[in-house]
């Protein structure tokens, strides 16, 4: 005879097994990176230019050329993708062609960044001519973030209850009005989680700012968006893989520097969703 | 004073006919209650005053409906000024996730231009006192409305509609979500205010239709079967089918 509760028992292990397997390795890398890491922080490596070959000196200008790339990214993805999210949401019918649109959103998140990377070098570097530039990275960036955005915003604002836009309707207020003054404020907080990880995801890539605005050497600050810039990711990549000799707590330090801004601005995006879940009681 | 007057109404979901041939009328300052079996087409019947069927893919009208002498199913009806003359209240009490106050200024902050703090408090203050919340509520107007209790969400979200001035009030059982002491103080509520208003109240609860209401319809699978008087409607229906809803002879 089988016995159910020993079953039970053993389900129980294996499932508690997976869920650790996940976190080990999260766990790990960031205990090693932070280790090794560590050492390297101290205001000079924040706010010094690279110096001796990128081999001493600080990651200043990385810190800022991502910083840049990151609110370029943004300030054209969040409009355009808050704007196509409330079309989707609450004007669009249900038929072919928004089905084909919300399918294409689902599929551009798929697309690897290396891909966006080409688009963005051929579409904005050659063809409109802005060269390699913070102003063709950002966009790049901002196209490969787009579906996050406009899939965590359609969520947060069909998630709004539908009774809401029918008292806000039968006392009078337009379409618009009851989207922006009902819908919206009831959806921002899902809309800036969107938002923030889509940050956290721009902040991080590599391969979309390649060949579109990442300056292998450039020790000063640019002047205008018409200028290239240091990414810290690609900083990373560099004194990783293509300058030989650098110091190991170098590499590390600025891994962790990046590290931390990634989880810096998903814990944002989790302390807000956390403050709504306990606000929300429809 | 008839306020609202239906000929010939039919309503479409599709292809399923929901309102058959309704001709109705619906007297100023007085409580008109519609009753029936559930699926009778009570709620389409009342959203049809409001249009609020119109956010309903598919739906299609015939007839005429006549609120202070203008056919609202015209194509051209201004919907807005439609929704500000003919206020709706919910059966689930249905407060906004705002404070008490931004809850009963919502809708002048929609329609009125450039509205000034002191009028806002009026209208507060004014629609509060008209539903009998103001003494409670007078100083937590900055509390979360979703935290009043059932009874007090009902009565501000009557307060919501109060304060967009309409004149007819639509009702679809505003007192099925409550206890039955709260029931019955609504009722008071709800007689007190039909000096002011027509008032259409749909409701599950034949009692609650003969305690509030002066007229009485009766409406069985789409169809007005009854309309009259309560007292009539209730002690010598013309129909067979009414004596036995009423009598309980129907679910
Ligand atoms: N959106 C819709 N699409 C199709 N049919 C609908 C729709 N809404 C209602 N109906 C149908 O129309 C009929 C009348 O519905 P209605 O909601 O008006 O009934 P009711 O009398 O209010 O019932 P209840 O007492 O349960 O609230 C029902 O048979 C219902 O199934
Ligand atoms: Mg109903």
């Amino acid at each position: 005879m089988r016995n159910p509760y020993r079953s039970q028992k053993i389900a129980y292990a294996f499932l508690l097994l997976s869920t650790l397997l996940i976190v080990v390795p999260v766990g790990m890398i960031v205990v090693i990176i932070i280790q090794k890491g560590l050492p390297a922080m101290n205001w000079q490596f924040l706010s010094d230019i690279p110096r001796q070959g990128m081999r001493a000196g600080g990651i200043f200008p990385a810190i800022v050329g991502t910083l840049y790339l990151v609110t370029g990214a943004i300030s054209f993805a969040l409009p355009i993708g808050l704007l196509a999210a409330i079309y989707l949401s609450e004007y669009s019918r249900d038929n072919l062609l928004t089905r084909i649109i919300k399918l294409a959103i689902v599929n551009l998140a798929g697309v690897p960044s290396v891909v966006y990377g080409l688009f963005g070098l051929a579409l904005f570097v050659i063809f409109f001519g802005f060269g390699a530039s913070i102003l063709s990275g950002s966009l790049t960036l901002g196209i490969m973030i787009l579906p996050v955005i406009i899939t965590t915003s359609r969520e947060a604002l069909e998630s709004v209850p539908a009774s809401f836009r029918e008292v806000s309707l039968s006392l009078g207020a337009s379409k618009w009005q009851t989207i922006r003054h009902i819908v919206l404020p009831n959806a921002l907080p899902g809309i800036l989680t969107g938002t923030i990880l889509g940050l956290g995801r721009a902040a991080g890539e590599t391969a979309p700012i390649l060949f579109t605005v990442a300056a292998f050497y450039l020790p000063q600050l640019p002047d205008s968006i018409m200028d290239q810039v240091m990414a810290l990711p690609y900083h990373l990549y560099v004194i990783s893989t293509q300058v030989p000799n650098v110091d190991e707590k170098i590499r590390y330090g600025t891994a962790l520097v990046l590290l931390a801004m990634v989880l810096f601005m998903n814990l944002i995006a989790i302390i807000i969703r956390h403050k709504f879940r306990k606000r929300k009681k429809w | 004073m008839t306020k609202i007057i239906t000929n010939g109404l039919n309503l479409f979901y599709g292809k399923f006919h929901a309102l058959k041939n309704v001709n109705s009328g619906f007297g100023e300052n007085r409580i008109t209650a519609i009753i029936g079996p559930s699926g009778c087409g009570k709620s389409t019947l009342l959203r049809v005053f409001n249009r609020m069927n119109d956010l309903i893919d598919g739906v299609r009208t015939e007839g005429e409906v006549v609120i202070g002498e203008k056919n609202i199913l015209a194509p051209a009806t201004d919907l807005v000024a439609l929704r500000k003359k003919v206020g709706m209240v919910f059966q689930r009490p249905n407060p906004f996730p705002l404070s008490i106050y931004e809850n009963i200024v919502f809708g002048e902050r929609i329609h009125g231009d450039k509205v000034k703090d002191d009028k806002l408090d009026e209208i507060a203050e004014k629609s509060l006192r008209d539903v009998l919340l103001w003494d409670e509520l007078k100083d937590r107007l900055n509390e979360p409305a979703l935290r009043l209790s059932l009874e007090q969400k009902q009565r501000l979200c009557i307060a919501r509609v109060i304060a967009v001035k309409p004149d007819v009030l639509l009702m679809d059982e505003p007192c099925s979500t409550l206890d039955p002491n709260a029931t019955q103080r609504v009722e008071e509520l709800m007689r007190e205010l039909k000096n002011k208003y027509t008032i259409i109240i749909v409701t599950h609860n034949m009692q609650q239709a003969a305690r509030v209401s002066d007229d009485t319809g009766f409406m069985l699978l789409g169809e007005l079967i009854e309309f009259g008087n309560t007292e009539t409607v209730f002690t010598a229906p013309s129909d067979k089918r009414t004596e036995d809803y009423i009598t309980g002879r129907y679910g």
